[in-house]
């Protein structure tokens, strides 16, 4: 198995290039504010689609309450460093617990229904979510939390970024990772295969949830400004489309499906009364012509290239 | 000797409906059992209690020394009991090998962080899940076949998949639901010796669900019949096929 180890190496190496490339081309400003700020946006929105992908597309559990674990990744982050003082990888760190916890906590009863039952009992949480936060005085209720230092810049956002594809990659392809593609698979067989579902379902929606912590910390450290606004159910919608339009259940379809739909938002931003238009006619034809998504739960990877290649679900190994 | 399964006089009522009544059964280490009946008799009802699908609601199930009853399945599972379905559970949409890999998750040692920092024991037991599960992949002459989306093998290669993941959860007791149907004649016949040389190769009981009588009949050594979730016979097969009960829950009473 070191051919797994040379790989991952090497998709590192190629990361820190793409890193490279991008900073210089920053550092040069050939890539103005406008989009330097849509490519933090990207890089947010990939960890937020790969996360919600770990829980929907992998484990199979229909959850459309992301933008709840935003919301307190991000204020969470912001009381850590302006009402609390504290250093910006604290915020991270708390961020990401927070959010985590309560996923956790939100994960142990909800995770017993499923199909469309979850799905609505996480939109409701999320917006419980965000509720709450609007009548916190504390964190500014409906006027938001402000004066958040920008604490986050590129090579935070690209690095949490490729930890967090690995981390969710590796996840995959290991005993527990297999564990949860049984269960989306067919669970009463993974309950007869000895696996204990409810602590599997519980694992994955905890670990989808802390990441998402971490990228409202990411987000609310960036744009200055956490607000009860920006994680509305839309938000949670969003990152739902970014994952379904790449594939539920493929990793490098959600990281496309979020590049891709991050630019087409910041192309029609002169266009704000056409971007919905353009947003629901691409969906819609998607969903007309592949209704799988882009990749379906295939990884994109080299050996797609080659004739007959692209068909090893199992060892699928890509960034 | 210690029976290995020992199943207490459970019953199981759904509402109004007693399913399975007072049904008592016992099997020793190495036996090969069958369980028959006539459709609707409750043979799966049984049979989802003792893999601890359903809470018998009366009566106990002690499995290897450990009261089962009342457990969950995947607990069940973890005690060494194994089981296929009548109709095929595979997961569908992952690789046959993978199907394997998944029934060894309980033999993993390594922890979630080794297995995300990809260091430690994560490399070596990685290397030795695969190589067991292309040795049975082998032994099931699947082996080719291991990169390929189990929804499209053939039938008779999905059942045997079953089996073969069953298997490889390392159980001491497997349950056979109906593994012969669907199956043709001659298919039949090769998946009554291959159940024979499972139990003398991995060392294990087997019980078996089918309405095969020649399967049944060919392979079990005991046989328990069920009817209207009453156990009327048990016995060897030629005590059961000469048993009056039997014939009349099968081919109905003479008229006198």
């Amino acid at each position: 198995m070191n051919a797994l180890r040379k790989k991952d190496l090497l998709t590192l190496v190629a990361c820190a290039v793409l890193f490279a490339v991008m900073q210089g081309l920053m550092m040069a400003e050939i890539i103005g504010p406008f989009w330097e700020l849509n490519i933090v946006l990207i890089c947010i929105n990939i960890i937020l689609s790969v996360s919600l992908n770990l829980i929907n597309g992998y484990t199979g559990q229909f959850s459309i309450g992301h933008a709840g674990f935003l919301a307190v990744g991000a204020y969470t982050g912001a009381i850590v460093t302006v009402k609390l003082g504290f250093s910006y990888e604290l915020a991270l760190i708390a961020g990401t617990v927070a959010a985590g916890f309560l996923g956790f906590l939100i994960g142990l009863p909800t995770l017993r229904l499923n199909g469309d039952y979850l799905a609505i009992a996480t939109l409701g949480l999320g917006e419980i979510i965000r509720i709450c936060i609007l009548n916190i005085d504390y964190v500014g209720g409906a006027s938001g939390l402000m004066g958040i230092p920008r604490l986050t810049n590129f090579p935070w956002v690209f690095w949490i970024m490729i930890f967090i594809i690995f981390f969710i990659k590796n996840f995959k392809n290991s005993a527990p990772g297999r564990c949860c593609l049984a269960i989306r698979e067919n669970e009463i067989a993974a309950d007869t295969m000895g696996i204990d579902t409810t602590k599997y379902k519980v694992m994955a929606f905890t670990l989808g949830a802390a990441f998402a912590g971490t990228a409202g910390v990411l987000f609310s450290h960036y744009f200055y400004i956490a607000h009860p606004a920006s994680f509305t159910f839309m938000r949670s919608f969003d990152i739902l489309t970014m994952v379904v339009l790449g594939g539920l259940g493929s990793m490098t379809g959600a990281i496309t499906g979020a590049v891709l739909l991050t630019f087409i938002s910041a192309y029609l931003a002169e266009y704000p009364e056409w971007r919905m238009i353009i947003y629901s006619i691409t969906l819609i034809v998607l969903m007309l012509r592949r209704p799988q998504g882009l990749f379906g739960n295939k990884e994109l990877s080299l050996k797609m290239f080659h004739l007959g290649g692209g068909k090893d679900g199992s060892t699928a190994e890509s960034k | 000797m210690e029976a290995l399964l020992k199943v207490n006089d459970i019953s199981m009522v759904f509402g109004g409906l007693r399913a399975v009544s007072n049904f008592s059964m016992e099997i020793k280490a190495g036996e090969l059992i069958g369980l028959i009946g006539p459709n609707g008799a409750g043979k799966t009802t049984a049979f989802n209690m003792i893999t601890g699908v359903y809470t018998p609601t009366e009566g106990e199930i002690m499995f290897n020394g450990t009261r089962t009853s009342g457990k969950k399945s995947y607990q069940v599972t973890q005690l060494g009991m194994a089981r296929t379905f009548q109709n095929i559970r595979l997961f569908s949409e992952l690789s046959v090998i993978d199907n394997v890999k998944i029934a060894y998750n309980m033999h993993v040692k390594y922890t979630l962080g080794e297995a995300i920092a990809r260091v430690g024991r994560y490399f070596s037991e990685e290397d030795e899940i695969t190589k067991k599960a292309l040795e049975l992949l082998k032994i099931f002459k699947l082996e080719d076949k291991a990169y390929e989306t189990a929804k499209n093998l053939p039938y008779g290669e999905q059942r045997r998949l079953e089996i073969a993941r069953a298997l490889a959860t390392e159980p001491k007791l497997l349950l056979l639901d109906e593994p012969a149907a669907g199956m043709n004649p001659q298919e039949t016949k090769e998946l009554m010796e291959m159940i024979r040389w499972i139990r003398d190769k991995f060392r294990l009981s087997i019980l078996l669900i089918e309405h095969d009588m020649g399967l049944v009949m060919g392979v079990c050594e005991r046989i328990y019949v069920l009817e209207y979730g009453f156990c009327i016979a048990s016995g060897t097969p030629d005590e059961i096929k000469n048993n009056k009960r039997v014939i009349e829950a099968y081919l109905g009473e003479e008229v006198s």
